[in-house]
């Protein structure tokens, strides 16, 4: 392990307050920071990109949506599109589907999260954030059992408490955060590898 | 602890090739190619329901049992769609497509991959309100033969009707939408006259071959479930069915511009994925 990169990507959720809670995390980021980002927000089905335009402006991270197959690259952060549900598949390519919704989302967090856990196992970091329903919280259940890291933001701290407190039941979280010290968190895993 | 979980994880894999591979080797059905992430987490749902002791058992459950492999097959069929899905795509279809089809003789449409059959209705519709229906034989094909028995029926739910009807005034839909259907309050039965000129047959783009030269494919939110080279195969049988100047539409999500065949095609509206064949030089 030592001298070798440990974690390779970070798998996000978030819904209700998401875009804000984004913004702080993404402000809080080092620039250059390198591990790929995966974020499923929220959002309605026939939204336009203003996530992506509203991220991108921070000029922080490239943001880009998440296209099918693309392998995620170092330093860039894809957001799931509206109304297709994000997997990742073992060679961790990106596919898109339109199953039906899971927890009345589409994209679900859990579908990113299961499948991301599974492709990445313990070199996956999972992040849950403001939300109002409980999407997300197996998802992150299954990136500790295999090893990952899992970090919640701090309920008291959130927009809406329901999804972090949900996923704080579901699993014994390692990092239980306001947002500007999970950014500072994902910086240290950053610096920890070199 | 990890090794063991490793070790489940390399088991459970190998499990779900062996059954995609007995359901292909069985009934002819390949799955082979298609998403391994989506593929096992629909093999994993029918899992859970089925109450059986692993996956291993599901496979002489698949192999003995045709209800169990007919719902394996739902399972892996893509069912989600709706009337008018994507209404950009449909109001581009009506005002940019309709009038260059105009002007053949004949037009002839592939639906490839229709599910349920509700896409190509709305074809159906569109091309009855622009008066092109009458000169049209629409191809509406899926690989599951159950799924095109819906279609066939052309019966939804009420409760889906609102999101039709939306969907249909989005796209530059000319009429009321209930002039095309009956309801008895609880589903809607389209239009017999809208199904005249539609042939819904089974036909698997995995492992049937051309059959038809047509004006215009759709296919849409299938590719993405297959891998590249799939894809590719697929594409190509799109290819060998349009003449140049044909019409190739693909989902929202869908990009020729990684397939071998990208060079055979123009864009002609890119960000509603509709691409014309070249004429050869």
């Amino acid at each position: 392990m030592t001298g070798k990169r440990r974690y390779e990507a970070v798998v996000i959720g978030s819904s209700a307050g998401g875009l804000n809670a984004l913004k702080t995390l993404f402000m809080g980021l080092d620039s250059g920071f390198r591990l790929p980002l995966i974020i499923v927000q929220h959002i309605s089905p026939d939204s336009d990109n203003y996530l992506i335009h509203i991220l991108n402006d921070l000029r922080k991270l490239r943001v880009k949506e998440a296209d099918e197959k693309e392998i995620p690259m170092p330093g860039v952060a894809y957001i799931a599109p509206p109304n297709y549900h994000l997997l990742v598949e073992p060679d961790h390519s990106f596919t898109l589907t339109v199953d039906e919704r899971v927890n009345y989302a589409r994209p679900s967090i859990d579908v990113l999260f299961e499948t991301a856990a599974e492709a990445y196992r313990h070199k996956l970091v999972g992040i849950i954030l403001t939300g109002a329903n409980s999407d997300g919280s197996k998802g992150l259940k299954r990136i500790k059992e295999l090893g990952g890291l899992v970090i919640v933001q701090d309920p008291d701290t959130a927009e809406v408490d329901s999804m972090p407190r949900a996923a704080i039941l579901a699993t014994a979280v390692d990092h239980l955060l306001p947002l500007d010290e999970i950014a500072t968190l994902l910086n240290k895993l950053e610096d920890e590898k070199k | 602890m990890k090794r063991n979980q490793d070790e489940q994880l390399e088991n459970q894999d190998i499990e779900i090739r062996l059954l995609i591979e007995a359901i292909f080797q069985k009934y002819g059905y390949d799955f082979r190619n298609y998403s391994q992430a989506h593929i096992k987490r629909r093999i994993l749902n029918r899992f859970v329901l089925s109450g059986l002791k692993n996956i291993s058992e599901m496979i002489h459950e698949a192999l003995c049992n045709h209800k169990f492999v007919d719902q394996i097959l739902m399972d892996l069929s893509i069912t989600v769609t709706e009337m008018f899905r994507d209404p950009g795509f449909y109001k581009a279809l009506r005002e940019e497509i309709l009038p260059i089809l105009q002007t053949y003789p004949f037009i002839k449409i592939w639906h490839a991959g229709c599910s349920s059959g509700e896409e190509v209705y709305s074809m159906a519709i569109m091309l009855k309100e622009e008066g092109l229906y009458g000169k049209t034989q629409i191809y509406a094909t899926d690989f599951n033969p159950l799924i095109i028995k819906q279609a066939k029926e052309g019966i939804y739910p009420m409760n889906r009707i609102k999101d039709f009807t939306l969907n249909y005034q989005k796209s530059g839909g000319k009429r009321a939408f209930s002039d095309y259907y009956t309801s008895n309050g609880e589903s809607a039965r389209l239009l017999e006259s809208l199904k005249k000129n539609i042939v819904f047959a089974t036909h698997n783009l995995v492992t049937d071959s051309v059959f038809a030269e047509v004006n215009l494919v759709v296919c849409r939110n299938v590719l993405i479930y297959f891998d590249r080279g799939l894809q590719d195969k697929v594409i190509g049988l799109f290819v060998d069915s349009l003449p140049g100047g044909g019409v190739l539409c693909l989902g929202s999500k869908e990009n020729l511009q990684f397939s071998a065949h990208y060079a055979q095609f123009n864009p002609l509206i890119a960000n509603e994925k509709i691409y014309i064949k070249k004429y050869p030089n």
